[in-house]
């Protein structure tokens, strides 16, 4: 077991950001790291930009990502992968599902959606790996894997083995989901592998 | 891969929290729910052998622990930091009767306010009520606190605060799984000389408190509790709560005392750790608590002067703020448009909001979902102090206006917040005859905390059946004599009611009854959602203004109207997103041109 690292997951309120970290910290955890985990509830989920951030290591002290030290960012959403910019440093890894949400003040006309919104990562020599999480998800006959189909796609970063991943997949998810999940846990590894 | 001891569990504070209690014998649960606190009692009515119930507010829930700890059982009650204020009469006498059985209040701060209306420093509490607070860092310590400050409450016959913060609350951690201890059953006592607090007996009880704190004093000089960690003396830290996980982190190596019991001091130990280092450090989120302390102890030491006493701190804010030259170059932030949260697609408030931003009223709110209709394109709330405040605020706006304001104040108050102390506003508004309006916005259930049952929703905590509070009933029966019931998602006629309410020169009561779109029945039916026939749409934004998360607005390019044959002078069109539509039709109720259809009538 070596090293340590930071992961930010970002998005919007109800797109499964919370088990998608659950996996991977219990991936983490089964892999042997010590892990903290920082959520925020209540008002900010109501639709709004959230975000959970997972650190990892020997030992974990500090429950929060220092800004510049998130190594791996996940994000649900494309602005969300731009919002959080200052947690990020050069050769920060950002899976980012293609799908654009658009906030209030888009939807009723006040403002426009950002066109080439990731230039904002690429231009700072940030890795972007774009996944069409949604894609693929209907592809293994789900739509509600997206989550499943990120982590998957972030899980090639991590010094976790494969099989840890789809073992945790295995005892955290519902039977009924189960097979959906893991197929779309491979899916989304062959983007980044 | 190493193999995990099979005691470990991956919990979040509020999860650990509810396993230390569990362990450590508890019999009686109450609180109220608030954002970052709810957890707790969620997860503790999962454990056999433990009474947990939500009561209306905080005062009742820690009342009822009160009366549990006086038949000899261990009582828990939670809540938010500010449900504290609310809590704070019952607290500050429970200090004098002390307990029987172990009597623990949960409170979890929110600095930074991610779901608060104030960041209040709740340490303050245990200074002014006289007992002991013990502050862990994360969530394996929470666990292991509370059964500490159980034990530590009946030996020194105390009430005792755990004070938590939000990121103890919402952090996850590996937490090491205990037994339960055969705690005591109830029986009926009777100890009258300690329990009536009538003025010569609490005088009594008042000399008693004071030897309690000096006995914890000398507890907390000795107790591995408040620990000293040896290590470099050029700079030493004093800390506690999670401001210690960032001092070791932003200093690691430097030596430290680390104060689990933030209230009261070890003063000896204080003075000791201050010896042996060359500069004192004291790292505390919000007020200088600790460090006013240690300075009246003539101790010096240095704190508030760098480290923020605003909003939350982390690694970084305690490094750069003690260490200016250690602050890291960071990507600016890009110009993104926000995204605040808002209300769902499919919520009844909607339709209430829409049409309050349409009428000409101060709109006096109170605490829940509905303070999103704050938000633009809504923007119809004019205040919004603390639970239950819309009612009596609204009244005191009326009586300062004159007659004049009977068509000028509405409140807007949730079911669970009125239930909470939304009532007792409502008493006086009739009996002191105001002529405002108050909505209630009956959506059976406590939403912004994640789903909470309460008196009115008709089930308990463990979601049995249970008795329903009527609120019209009770409207009435307080002297109410113009109640109204709306279907909030009928949005014009809505209107026409709450004008009727707000024109009648005493006070009216308009009850808004929809359900929370979020309830699990809700989301288990399956929703018809509305369509947009585009061919119909002029381009109103009628449905875009009512800021629905369903609805957008594609704007027509120069000569675009023309060419698909809409007036040339129409500057976009809306859509309805079938898949995210929870079927409420307020857009169609608006809709004049016949442009959004319910999709079982196409």
């Amino acid at each position: 077991m070596e090293g340590a690292g930071n992961i930010l997951f970002s998005g919007v309120g109800g797109q499964g950001i919370l088990l998608a970290s659950e996996i991977t910290a219990y991936s983490l955890l089964a892999a042997g790291y010590d892990a903290k985990k920082s959520e925020v509830h209540g008002m900010a989920q109501r639709g709004g930009s959230v975000t959970a951030q997972l650190r990892y290591g020997k030992k974990v002290y500090s429950p929060l990502i220092e800004p510049g030290q998130a190594d791996i960012q996940v994000a649900f959403e494309m602005m969300e992968a731009v919002r959080y910019l200052p947690y990020l440093h050069k050769g920060s890894k950002v899976i980012v599902n293609t799908q654009k949400i658009l906030p209030p003040a888009v939807a009723t006309g006040q403002a426009e959606y950002p066109a080439d919104v990731l230039d904002n990562l690429i231009e700072r020599e940030v890795v972007v790996v774009p996944v069409n999480a949604f894609d693929l998800a209907r592809e293994v006959g789900e739509v509600r894997t997206a989550n499943v189909v990120m982590v998957g796609a972030m899980s090639p970063f991590l010094p976790v083995n494969v099989d840890v991943y789809e073992d945790i997949i295995r005892a955290r998810v519902p039977e009924k989901f189960r097979d959906a999940n893991l197929r779309a846990f491979e899916a989304g590894r062959k983007v980044s592998e | 891969m190493t193999k995990k001891n099979d005691n470990t569990r991956w919990m979040s504070g509020n999860e650990a929290i509810a396993l230390g209690a569990y362990e450590a014998g508890v019999k009686v649960a109450s609180g109220y729910p608030g954002t970052p606190s709810t957890e707790i009692m969620e997860n503790l009515c999962r454990y056999d052998g433990v009474y947990t119930e939500w009561a209306p507010n905080e005062k009742v829930g820690l009342e009822v622990a009160i009366g549990a700890s006086f038949t000899g059982v261990r009582a828990l009650a939670t809540m938010k930091h500010v449900g504290l204020n609310v809590a704070a009469d019952p607290l500050f006498t429970a200090s004098y009767t002390g307990v029987k059985g172990g009597l623990v209040l949960v409170c979890a701060d929110d600095p930074e306010m991610h779901s608060s209306q104030n960041e209040q420093d709740n340490r303050n509490y245990a200074l002014a009520a006289k007992m002991p607070m013990l502050e862990p860092s994360d969530p394996m310590e929470a666990k292991e606190m509370l059964k500490t400050a159980f034990d530590l409450s009946e030996e020194l016959d105390t009430p005792v605060i755990l004070r938590i913060t939000t990121r103890i609350a919402h952090v996850k951690g590996v937490v090491e799984k205990g037994k339960r201890i055969e705690a005591a059953d109830g029986e009926i006592n009777k100890n009258p000389s300690k329990l009536v607090m009538l003025p010569g007996m609490a005088r009594k009880r008042r000399v008693y408190v004071e030897e309690r704190m000096n006995r914890c004093k000398e507890l907390a000089e000795t107790s591995d509790i408040n620990k000293i960690e040896e290590g470099d003396t050029r700079r030493g830290f004093i800390t506690s709560g999670v401001s210690y996980l960032y001092v070791k982190e932003a200093f690691p190596g430097a030596a430290v005392l680390k104060l689990g019991m933030c209230w009261p001091l070890p003063g000896e130990k204080i003075r000791k750790f201050a010896a042996m280092v060359d500069e004192l450090y004291v790292v505390e989120e919000l007020d200088p608590f600790l460090e006013t302390q240690i300075s009246a102890m003539g101790i010096d030491c240095r704190g508030k002067e760098y480290v923020p006493n605003q909003g939350e701190l982390n690694t970084s804010i305690v490094r750069s703020s003690i260490d200016p030259g250690s602050k890291p170059e960071l990507f600016e932030e890009a110009a993104l448009p926000m995204r605040p949260p808002n209300m769902c697609a499919g919520c009844p408030h909607r339709g209430i909001f829409f049409n309050l931003s349409r009428m000409k009223v101060f709109v006096s709110g109170d605490i829940g979902c509905y303070t999103l209709g704050f938000l633009p394109p809504l923007s119809a709330m004019d205040s919004c102090v603390c639970m239950g405040a819309s009612v009596s605020i609204a009244h005191g706006i009326a009586k300062a206006v004159g007659e004049d304001a009977h068509d000028k104040v509405v409140s807007v108050i949730g079911d669970s917040t009125f239930i909470h102390s939304g009532i007792t506003g409502l008493i006086n508004s009739v009996y002191n005859e105001s002529a405002s309006t108050l909505i209630i916005l009956d959506n059976r259930i406590t939403a912004m905390t994640g789903q909470q049952q309460n008196p009115a929703s008709g089930y308990n905590m463990k979601g049995e059946a249970a008795s329903q509070l009527d609120l019209e009933a009770l409207c009435r029966a307080v002297g109410v004599k113009h109640v109204y019931k709306v279907n909030p998602h009928e949005v014009p006629e809505t209107r026409k009611v709450l004008k009727e309410a707000v024109n009648q020169e005493e006070m009216s009561v308009v009850i808004s009854e929809a359900p929370c779109v979020l309830l699990p029945e809700m989301k288990e039916r399956k929703p018809v959602s509305y369509f947009t026939n585009q061919e119909n749409c002029v381009g109103c934004m009628s449905c875009i203004r009512l800021g629905c998360p369903a609805i957008s607005w594609t704007a027509f390019a120069e000569g675009e109207a023309e060419k698909r044959g809409y007036r040339k002078k129409q500057k976009g069109i809306s859509k309805i997103d079938e898949i995210l539509c929870n079927d409420c039709g307020q857009c169609a109720s608006l809709c004049k041109f016949n442009a959004i259809t319910r999709k079982e009538d196409k």
